[in-house]
């Protein structure tokens, strides 16, 4: 018996112990997670806290964007070495942008700032960040334009004349002995149209960095061409698409991006210039002459040129060739060329591009499913063979979407770019205007409540309102009214090109991708090309996806 | 350092404390996590005081302020996690007075400061990363995550802890 107790006991005992051990456990695993609760109910907190800042804001709060700061404004890192190939206007106004002005033009811009205390374009350049580059190597043709650059590459500390001025760059006279010098890492290119791929795959070739000026190309072959080498090789490509660096086109982006237009089937965009200057008729510079421009060279790369010949001779286009021949010297041609498809991609390579570009930076929309283009030349009987009227539409079928480009180079009265979305349009330039549509699904409780006025501009963003733009020219006004001549960094005003420039140079020390890279510029340069070939040939293009080529309706 | 002495309602609150901060450093990065595109940039840039020149240089380099954010969400994080469960939890005090002490340091409350974004008080030299850090620092010197949270379990067997 006694055994059979103690033995009960012992097992009593035991089943105590353990019933105390399991307690214990549980309740040291109470103590060691007590807190653990705690991260459940963040996580259902932050979870129904950004479902709720997403879906039940008012309208005011959904057109309400937080500022976002930009990236800061330095440049670190070794000096680089850049040449410049072409320095007509628009190379000077590159080579200005990244920090050098000719003496003379610093001259004018003082003149002016002091005539005008609101014209701050001296102090903007003055203040301007020093990009760490240096002007090592400058190619022109016409000796004019050259020494002009060569003073403006040399004047390194920003003085008009009578100044201390820096090394003076090496000039060359063919741009393929300035991708031969071993002082240059870097390139801007900014000739006429017809030389543009050529060039770039030359300097790609040579190693060199590219910042090439829009349009991409002339020829659709070289397009393919010039993607491949840019594609296989290390050099940090841009095109000078400097719309890229709007504040607006940012802003704009983002509406588009959260929904606030509703689904957008139509995007109008317009060229309206009325000055001479705005339809290529440049002033002819006093020194020019054959013994002062290199003829032979300004005919173009003749593989390139075999590749527009033979486009135009056999699909019946001969007749927008020359009319002169293209070995015959002509000061007309050379300062005018964007007025004869010789050497130039027209409204559609000039004009159009900045259009498509801002569309594609703000919707990615890519290259279109079709093209279709008609005008003429309506008022400028000077003998040019491109068009100064033009109308292109571009057909996004998948996108359920279509944008129509419509220029004329004989009325400047003032057409917004939109973006006309289902329940609202975006009308956006240097600044936004987004007006709700009536007939609006999405803001239909608010219109009922009286919280919309619709058909009246709801939301206005116009970045540094304050500042008054000391824009001359009325080509200027136009380029301004896009936004494309200044924007506005962390509040403070930048010319856009400076600032496309500089993520360039970034990119090219960081070895990061600029945001107009070759694939952008394929699209552009593509899109360009359906447009010129549908005018030209009187009929819709159409992009082949999968074979990547243009073809006929 | 004994943290065995409290009394149920001390150890209570100082635990209450603990969370609620460590809750506080949590939401905070992870409400920069989740919001596209933040960055401390405008904030650094908009310091003051006698630092202001350094933060300014770390906001305009561009090879550091992505680190800087990197470094201040997840540090966030990570310090907030540390609190609220009880793991390292001296760790986490160090991470949090580290944390608080820059942010003071890059807008103290200085008699003739002003900053672009307004404070959502008035403060005169102590502002409310200095009455954290003072809590954080009384946390630090009576811990209690040996007691409740991680650390109960991680240094069970390191009797003279």
């Amino acid at each position: 018996m006694s055994t059979i107790e103690n033995k009960d006991n012992k097992n009593k005992t035991n089943i105590e112990n353990s019933e105390q051990n399991i307690s214990k456990g549980r309740r040291e695993a109470l103590k060691t997670l007590a807190t653990v609760p705690v991260l459940g109910a963040m996580a259902y907190g932050t979870y129904k806290k950004t479902k709720n800042e997403r879906t039940n804001r008012l309208a005011a709060d959904m057109f309400r964007f937080q500022e976002m700061p930009s990236p800061a404004l330095v440049t670190e890192g070794n000096v680089i070495r850049v040449g410049i190939i072409g320095v007509g206007n628009r190379g000077i106004d590159l080579m200005r942008a990244i920090g050098f002005a000719t003496p003379e033009n610093i001259e004018n811009l003082k003149t002016e700032s002091q005539k005008n205390s609101r014209d701050t374009r001296y102090k903007d350049f003055v203040e301007q960040e020093n990009l760490n580059v240096k002007i090592t190597a400058v190619c022109d043709i016409f000796d004019a334009y050259a020494e002009r650059a060569i003073l403006a590459g040399a004047n390194i500390h920003r003085e008009g004349l009578n100044g201390k001025y820096g090394e003076r760059p090496k000039r060359y006279l063919n741009y393929k002995e300035l991708l031969a010098a071993s002082d240059v890492d870097a390139v801007i290119i900014a000739t006429p149209d017809h030389w543009h791929a050529q060039m770039a795959m030359d300097a790609v070739k040579a190693g060199k960095h590219v910042y090439l000026e829009k349009p991409m190309s002339w020829t659709v072959p070289e397009t393919f061409a010039l993607r491949e080498i840019v594609r296989n090789s290390k050099v940090i490509f841009q095109l000078g698409h400097q719309n890229r660096q709007i504040e607006t086109n940012k802003r704009g982006k983002e509406i588009i991006e959260k929904g606030l237009l509703g689904p957008i089937s139509l995007i109008e965009t317009s060229t309206n210039r009325n000055d001479p200057n705005g339809a290529w008729v440049y002033p002819i510079h006093p020194d020019a002459n054959p013994n002062t421009i290199d003829w032979k060279q300004f005919e173009g790369d003749p593989n390139r040129v075999k590749e527009y010949m033979e486009y135009m001779t056999s699909n019946g286009l001969a007749k927008y060739v020359g009319p002169e021949a293209r070995d015959k010297f002509s000061l007309e041609r050379f300062f005018r060329w964007r007025c004869w498809w010789d050497y130039s991609t027209g409204l559609s390579g000039d004009l159009l591009t900045h259009e498509y570009d801002a569309i594609n930076q703000m919707m990615n929309v890519g290259i279109p499913d079709s093209a279709t283009s008609s005008g003429g030349i309506y008022f400028f009987k000077d003998g040019r063979t491109v068009p100064d009227v033009l109308q292109t539409t571009f057909e996004y079928k998948e996108k359920n979407l279509a944008f129509l480009y419509s220029a004329t180079q004989a009325s400047q009265f003032r057409r917004s770019r939109k973006f006309m979305g289902h329940d609202a349009t975006m009308e956006i330039g240097n600044s936004i205007t987004v007006t709700v549509d009536a007939r609006s699904e999405k803001y239909k409780e608010q219109i009922d409540k009286g919280v919309i006025k619709p058909g009246k501009p709801f939301y206005n963003y116009t970045p540094g309102q304050k500042d008054v733009d000391a824009v001359t020219s009325a080509t200027q006004l136009y380029f301004a009214e896009r936004g494309l001549l200044y924007s506005y960094v962390n509040g403070k005003r930048y010319n856009t090109t400076f600032l496309h420039l500089k993520e360039w140079i970034d990119c090219i020390r960081t070895g990061k991708q600029p945001s107009c890279g070759i694939e952008e510029g394929f699209q552009e340069a593509i899109t360009a090309h359906m447009g010129t070939r549908a005018y030209l040939e009187g009929r819709t293009m159409y992009w082949d996806k999968d074979k990547e080529e243009i073809v006929r309706g | 350092m004994t943290n065995k002495n409290y009394n149920k309602t001390q150890l209570l609150w100082l635990v209450v404390l603990r969370v609620v901060i460590g809750w506080y450093f949590l939401y905070e990065g992870l409400a920069k996590l989740l919001t596209h595109g933040w960055t401390s940039y405008g904030y650094i840039m908009d310091s003051q005081g006698v630092f202001a020149g350094l933060f300014k240089a770390l906001g305009q380099s561009q090879s550091l302020m992505p680190l800087v954010d990197t470094i201040n969400i997840y540090g966030l994080i990570i310090i907030g996690l540390f609190l609220v469960l009880g793991l390292f939890e001296k760790i986490g005090y160090i991470g949090a007075i580290f944390f608080l002490v820059l942010y003071y340091l890059s807008h103290p409350a200085l008699l003739n400061t002003v900053y672009l974004l307004p404070p959502e008080g008035s403060y005169l030299w102590i502002n409310k990363n200095i009455v954290m850090l003072c809590a954080v620092a009384v946390l630090f010197v009576f811990p209690t995550a040996k007691r409740i949270g991680l650390d109960r379990f991680i240094f069970k067997n390191k009797k003279t802890l």
